[in-house]
């Protein structure tokens, strides 16, 4: 970290903390990553959980030889990819255009 | 039993190999004259796009284990490997959610920067290099002796050779192109790894008309449908708990992923990319499972687990049975490739430890040249290579599979709960994170040596072995038939006796490996009727002249060896039991490393960290002052 930087921060980073862009900014950063992490370890948990207590829900017989199992395993990497999708869509629309303005408005 | 050249010298895959070193070496040369400063060592000048390095995290982390390793699992143990796949993937969204944007706005070259960040320099960096290092070294360790077995299998080449190679090629890539060429080599053999993967699994569904309803028909006709269903390897819920924390946790504390953040521009490139990453690697676990059952049905676990018990050998099995020479020699370049890709990441993350966190954090106090900096980085390369070959040549043919569990339960210990902890957690202090790292590392290490893995596994491997043959022939001699009072057997089951004592009997001759060698020689003289045809007399004779003479051995032999080497043993050394009852330490080890991280916090408060933690928010949150 460079003097000149931390010194344009230090100007100003009671006022960024003030500032409501800045508060919804964080807020919603915060929401969002603990809400999707939170959906993350239920996904794979739960599917730890099924096998742990409940394999023989997983032996059922899906169609022809395919059990219920193998479609939740794939579904739960595929869903971990979808989570990041949400996420990364989120971040992209709402939260750079956030990080944009907070930046515009102390000049950074 | 259909044929295979694996084992075999193959100069297909020789070829193949050369190519890639010919053109990764290429892309070295071009990397070295781009690599001057710092910023160009470690972290490739800031240039990789977020696409670029999607691709880059995913071929630092798939790594030969998880390529050959799942598929062999699955085409063995059919359900239960896909479990495991399952695990590997679900650490990528918690390190988007959690790490990767403040990560990359926060740190320089090491996740240390980012630990450090508001703490005490010194004292942080010994111990996150402390972490990183023992991380990367067992890392290496574990991929070093898959590298030489593997390339030893595939190629024909001794072990050592297998080992020296890819260590040198590693070095090379490091030493000279730093981060731009490792980034390129990761780019090359993850696309030649999904590229491979992919036409495999197009012709092994060609075969199933690609539906996979056909694959898991002939899959349970083959195998019973047990062959689908979760079976024995989540056996205890905490268990099971406990190793998925480790995995989850641990992808999100591997110093040579955590590396890759500082390569990219920016946070948002820092958050596409792991986007691409877990893509491509869920993507490429996918197929992977479809892998292993295609090879269980088209080649057959009884040929598969002839070449390797493991089932190694299967996806490179598929590949010939479907593909012939030609395709078995691309898919094993491929594999070698992968190998070297995931150590050439290991060791540019251990040498920027050394350099970066201990040399010029510690030791220089933070007062070095860059000219100086890269120097010593390099050196850390040169040491760190040979220190891994020498060490892979060392646990030749040792049991080493739980050094990934381990690896993974002290990234997951050591360092992601300081790290979490100090992006999330005002409050968080030197002392805390100090005591965490350590507490983590400390006994992350100790429960795994006291767990089923080593202490049982390997620590009493020859008590274990003993106890294994004795529980069998105990098992077997259940069913051993006694006649009724005053009655004699019938002649059937007098029969079935004789056989029963015979497999009892080979049981017991595994526990000399002389004697049964000598009987598996004998046993690959009987010859197999050609099909749809009786065998010739003078077949039949000499078939029953070996079984004779295996016979003789089994009476004279099997009561000798089963009186010196396990009669000896079992009746002396009770049956080795683990001190800690888990495979995985996660559970306690991370607990224990958040825990103690929050006590030395809350009873030793530290206010220039908590004042610093504002600005510590506001850069981590829109990205000011982040280095570039």
């Amino acid at each position: 970290m460079s003097n000149k930087s931390s010194k344009s921060i230090k100007k100003t980073t009671e006022e960024i903390l003030e500032d409501s862009d800045f508060k919804s900014l964080y807020s919603q950063k915060n929401t969002i990553s603990v809400i999707l992490t939170i959906l993350e370890l239920v996904l794979y948990f739960g599917f730890i959980a099924l096998i742990a207590f409940n394999k023989p829900y997983l032996s059922q017989k899906l169609s022809g030889a395919i059990t219920i199992g193998i479609p939740i395993a794939v579904g739960t990497i595929f869903f971990s990819w979808v989570l990041t999708g949400i996420y990364i869509f989120w971040a992209n629309n709402k939260y750079d255009v956030l990080v944009k303005k907070v930046k515009e408005k102390i000049g950074g | 039993m259909p044929q295979t050249i694996i084992g075999q010298f193959n100069p297909v895959a020789v070829m193949f190999f050369v190519l890639f070193v010919i053109s990764t070496l290429g892309i070295t040369y071009w990397a070295a004259k781009r690599t001057r400063t710092t910023k160009d060592f470690y972290a490739a000048g800031r240039s990789v796009t977020g696409f670029q390095n999607g691709l880059a995290l995913a071929g630092d982390y798939m790594s030969a284990a998880s390529f050959l390793g799942i598929a062999g699992l699955v085409s063995t143990r059919g359900y239960d490997g896909l479990i495991y796949s399952v695990g590997w993937l679900v650490g990528w969204p918690i390190i988007m959610f959690l790490i990767s944007e403040p990560l990359r706005n926060l740190g320089k070259y090491t996740f240390a920067d980012v630990v450090a960040y508001r703490l005490n320099q010194r004292p942080i960096r010994a111990a996150a290099a402390a972490g990183s290092l023992v991380v990367v070294i067992t890392y290496l360790i574990a991929q070093m002796v898959g590298a030489g077995t593997l390339i030893r299998l595939m190629f024909g080449i001794p072990f050592e050779a297998a080992v020296l190679i890819v260590g040198t090629l590693m070095i090379s890539y490091v030493l000279f192109g730093g981060m731009i060429a490792t980034t390129w080599v990761q780019i090359i053999k993850a696309c030649l790894l999904l590229g491979g993967a992919t036409i495999l699994v197009i012709m092994t569904m060609y075969r199933f008309n690609f539906s996979y309803g056909e694959l898991f028909s002939q899959a349970e006709a083959l195998y019973t449908n047990k062959f689908l269903e979760p079976g024995g390897l989540i056996t205890s819920p905490l268990d099971a708990f406990s190793l998925g924390l480790a995995l989850m946790f641990g992808t999100a504390g591997l110093p040579h992923i955590l590396m890759r953040f500082f390569t990219v521009p920016d946070a948002r490139a820092a958050r596409k990319s792991v986007f691409f990453a877990t893509g491509f690697i869920g993507y490429f676990y996918i197929l992977t499972v479809t892998i292993g059952f295609g090879a269980a049905v088209i080649v057959g676990q009884k040929l598969i687990m002839s070449i390797d018990k493991g089932g190694n050998m299967a996806g490179p099995l598929l590949a010939e049975a479907l593909g012939g020479n030609l395709f078995l020699g691309f898919l094993a370049a491929v594999a070698f490739a992968t190998i070297l890709a995931v150590v050439a990441g290991l060791t540019l993350a251990g040498a920027s430890a050394f350099s970066h966190d201990l040399y010029v954090g510690v030791i220089r106090r933070g007062q070095a040249a860059e000219k100086e900096e890269v120097k010593v980085a390099k050196i850390a390369t040169v040491g760190l290579g040979v220190t891994a070959m020498l060490l892979g040549i060392l646990f030749k043919g040792q049991n080493v599979a739980f050094l990934v569990g381990l690896t993974f339960a002290i990234a997951a210990s050591a360092n992601f709960p300081a790290l979490a902890m100090s992006i999330m957690w005002k409050r968080f202090t030197t002392k805390g994170a100090v005591a965490s790292i350590y507490t983590g590392l400390t006994i992350a290490t100790v429960l795994i040596i006291l767990s089923p893995t080593v202490w049982v596994d390997i620590v009493h491997k020859s008590e274990k072995a003993a106890w294994d043959i004795k529980d069998k022939v105990g098992k077997i001699n259940k069913d051993l038939k006694i006649a009724a009072p005053g009655q004699a057997l019938t002649p059937e089951d007098e029969a079935a006796n004789k056989k029963i004592e015979k497999a009892a009997a080979m049981e017991i001759i595994a526990a000399d490996a002389a004697v049964k060698g000598k009987i598996d020689d004998l046993n690959k003289g009987i010859k197999t009727a050609p099909a749809g045809a009786a065998l010739s007399s003078a077949d039949t004779d000499s078939n029953k002249q070996i079984n004779d003479q295996i016979d003789h051995i089994l009476a004279a032999e099997s009561p000798r060896v089963f009186k010196d080497k396990i009669e000896s043993i079992t009746s002396v050394s009770p049956k080795p039991q683990p001190i800690f009852p888990l495979k995985n330490p996660g559970i306690f080890s991370m607990g224990a490393a958040f825990l103690v991280g929050i006590l030395f916090s809350l009873f030793g408060r530290d206010k220039v960290a908590e004042a610093k933690y504002n600005d510590e928010k506001i850069r981590s949150s829109i990205g000011i002052g982040a280095e570039d």
